[in-house]
């Protein structure tokens, strides 16, 4: 039984990764989109006519990372306007950073934003809430595989924990369906300040898929300040990691 | 009189007007008496408006020959209610819920008849998530625990509620709705067939490939269109890496409730190598934007498929050492063995499907007995089956298929020369008017089954949705009857539901 354990050792190895922000993904992986203008436009607009959550728009040409998918269909529609690089460091302390221009060639990031106490509280220590609210599982467990043996964040100090009441701070994730938009809401106000709210997957900035359904309630997030939006579908562990780093960053 | 339309998995979609249209009363007396035989059971009981008031379609598959057994029936309207085919064969129970939900139809001498998932179109707004009826048993020696919405790991929200004798559970209620999206109804928003495709990939983000394998089925079926043999097995790779990856993941989420680390630590790994591969090939840890309608936008290349034959054949050699130490680890065989019992008899009740019936005992497993795809053509599929339905058996189911998934894409894959050449998606194939196409695919969980109706025009104008966590749901609550409360968490994990999937 021991020489099993043993075996299981050693092929298991060392698994983490020794530094969580130079990692480079997949050339397949859809990160952030670089945008280019061209005179003819009836590729952009086939690409915006397809789109299932309208994150195109095409005078002047935009893609918001905060409804996009990721799916890809509308650069194989206009390969010459639309292209998604390997990128996948997301992160956004503003909602409006989210939507990409012609020339962007990277993703805003803004610093100022960034409410400075957040740093000073949980500079050093930070934990999580999760709150599933028509999540589909699968943002969920990309969030779960953030602390484990290959991400481990849990080294720097964050982590989730069961009790709003041991927690700094609610990630949202799923569009908010109406029969949990106060279960989720009771959630936010049992922490105590000072405390975050980060907003995890497209479907959760926007809505995605389900922004127009009537099962839908998002009124939370008109009532409530969010410190940082993370796109994808779902979002990769990546994002988050780097996402909350630059959160807690204490440099201005 | 003929009651059913028979077909099977594999052929077109079906012209409404093909369906018998029967009287009630007599299929009620014919699948009373049919139902009682197991090879028999309900992949989808649903209504629908027309102008006549409501249309009722049901559709039974036969696992013996492969038939599915399609009937329709139009009540009168002022029909007083319909007589419960629940109080006789409990596996109609969410299908009849549902209906009674969304209808109003009164279903006579239905022994639970509650609100099934809260939908926004129900017919009595008054009953909302904040008044369920949970049931109750009166006395001094019990308690009540009542667990979620909110779960204390990271997981989807859902109502537990236990009724307890000291530590032991004599009951346990689950009470699901509070994923509800809205999903059948945003399926039917517009006409845009990538949006759909998106959708289904969303309904339960665990089985995107399961579940997007089944909406571009049914649409090949509506526009009468195959697909060629090489995209077929690229599908059947997808989901048994999919397969693999929520397997190896709940192998290690049964190690994490019992403590055991090592165990947990080395599926984390393995999982994470699984996914990986899905992401190389697709872009999609989760294989989101793999499977499409009538084509693809990832086909294989010759590096993909070694990659794969390299990540897959690793990943198997270690998990083989894991499964021969857990077989062998006493404390681990204490914990999980005759614990949380399910009988093959109660799975057939209820009917259970997928790996977890397959572990009581029961062979439900569409890709041998109603395959279609890869399944149908080149490959044909043995089902593993176990018989003690413990939580033991469900881990057991686990530890085989994934060696089992991994020999599967291992040997299709050796003599398989990818040409790069598949066709491209189309979202805008021209479907069948008046017809009702179906399609069955067996995920991780087991059978998924979609179901669309179109209309004079041929666009799509009603779409049911069934994850296979419907029927297992009730599973989980007789399985943990008797058993201490601690030991919930496993019993939970070894059936690992979808809360979406059920909620839509």
């Amino acid at each position: 039984m021991i020489f099993g354990k043993a075996k299981i050792l050693r092929s298991h190895g060392w698994q983490y990764i020794p530094d969580l922000y130079s990692v480079n993904l997949t050339e397949e992986f859809r990160g952030f989109p670089l945008l280019t203008d061209t005179e003819d436009r009836s590729d952009v607009e086939r690409a915006a006519a397809i789109c299932p959550t309208r994150a195109i728009t095409t005078e002047p040409l935009t893609l918001d990372m905060g409804r996009c998918l990721f799916c890809g269909e509308c650069a194989k529609c206009a390969p010459r306007n639309i292209r998604f690089t390997n990128e996948h460091r997301l992160a956004a302390s503003r909602r409006e950073d989210l939507i990409v221009k012609v020339g962007d060639t990277a993703p805003k990031f803004n610093l100022e934003a960034v409410r400075p106490e957040i740093s000073k509280y949980f500079g050093r220590a930070l934990q999580l809430r999760e709150v599933s609210a028509g999540g589909d599982a699968s943002v969920e467990m990309e969030l779960g595989a953030t602390g484990n043996v290959n991400f481990d964040f849990g080294r720097y100090g964050v982590g989730f924990t069961a009790s709003p009441r041991h927690a700094d701070g609610v990630v949202l994730t799923g569009p908010i369906s109406a029969n949990m938009a106060e279960a989720l809401d009771i959630c936010y106000n049992s922490i105590a300040e000072p405390k975050i709210l980060v907003v995890c997957g497209s479907e959760a900035i926007s809505g995605g898929l389900y922004a127009d359904s009537p099962a839908v309630d998002r009124k939370f997030l008109d009532k409530y300040h969010v410190d940082l939006w993370l796109p994808g579908a779902p979002t990769h562990p990546l994002c988050f990691i780097e996402g909350i780093t630059k959160l807690r960053s204490k440099k201005r | 009189m003929k009651l059913y339309h028979i077909t099977n998995n594999t052929a077109s979609s079906v012209a409404i007007a093909d369906i018998p249209v029967v009287d009630y009363v007599e299929l009620y007396g014919d699948l009373k008496l049919r139902m009682e035989d197991s090879r028999y059971h309900v992949a989808h009981y649903f209504a629908t408006e027309c102008e006549r008031g409501l249309k009722f379609y049901i559709i039974i598959l036969d696992d013996k020959t492969s038939e599915v057994l399609i009937s329709s029936f139009v009540p009168d309207y002022y029909a007083e209610g319909l007589a419960s085919l629940t109080a006789v064969h409990p596996q109609f129970h969410p299908f009849e819920r549902e209906i009674n939900e969304l209808y109003g139809v009164h279903f006579d001498r239905h022994p639970w008849l509650k609100p099934l998932r809260f939908s926004h179109d129900r017919r009595n707004k008054l009953s909302t998530m904040d008044t369920y009826p949970f049931y109750t048993i009166a006395g001094d020696e019990l308690h009540e625990v009542n667990v979620g919405p909110i779960h204390a790991g990271i997981i989807e929200p859902g109502a537990f509620r236990f009724i307890c004798n000291g530590e032991q559970v004599l009951h346990l209620e689950i009470a699901l709705g509070y994923q509800h999206r809205g999903v059948e109804s945003e399926m039917l928003r517009d006409n845009n067939s990538l949006r759909r495709t998106l959708i289904a990939e969303s309904i339960a983000g665990d089985t995107a490939v399961g579940h997007a394998t089944a909406y571009a089925e049914l649409v090949e079926k509506l526009a009468d269109r195959s697909v060629e043999s090489d995209l077929m097995l690229e599908r059947m790779i997808a989901i048994e890496l999919e397969r693999i990856a929520m397997h190896i993941a709940d192998t290690g989420a049964l190690a994490t409730d019992i403590g055991f680390q090592l165990y947990q630590v080395a599926c984390e790994a393995l999982r994470t190598v699984v996914i990986n591969t899905t992401q190389a090939w697709c872009g999609n840890r989760f294989g989101k934007s793999l499977i499409r309608p009538l084509g693809t936008n990832h086909p294989m290349t010759e590096a993909k498929r070694e990659l794969i034959i390299k990540n897959i054949t690793d990943v198997r050699r270690r998990y083989e050492e894991l499964r021969a130490d857990i077989l062998e680890d006493h404390t681990l065989l204490a914990r999980f063995e005759q614990c949380g019992l399910v009988p093959k008899s109660e799975m057939e009740r209820i009917g259970g499907v997928g790996q977890a019936a397959r572990a009581s005992g029961l062979r439900r497993d569409i890709r041998a007995t109603h395959p279609s795809g890869y399944y149908a053509t080149e490959h044909s599929h043995e089902s593993i089956v176990k018989q003690d339905g413990d939580v033991m058996s469900r881990l057991m189911m686990r530890l085989d298929e994934v060696l089992q998934s991994a020999d599967v894409i291992l040997n299709t894959l050796a003599s398989y020369k990818p040409t790069a050449k598949l066709s491209a998606p189309d979202y805008f194939a021209k479907l069948h008017a008046e017809h009702l196409s179906f399609s069955l695919v067996e995920g991780w969980r087991g059978e998924i089954c979609h179901v669309a109706l179109t209309d004079s025009e041929g666009n799509i104008a009603k779409y049911k949705i069934k994850d296979p966590s419907l029927h297992n749901w009730l599973g989980l609550a007789i399985a943990v009857r008797s058993e201490g409360i601690s030991d919930f968490p496993i019993n939970n994990k070894s059936f690992n539901l979808s809360y979406c999937g059920h909620d839509l």
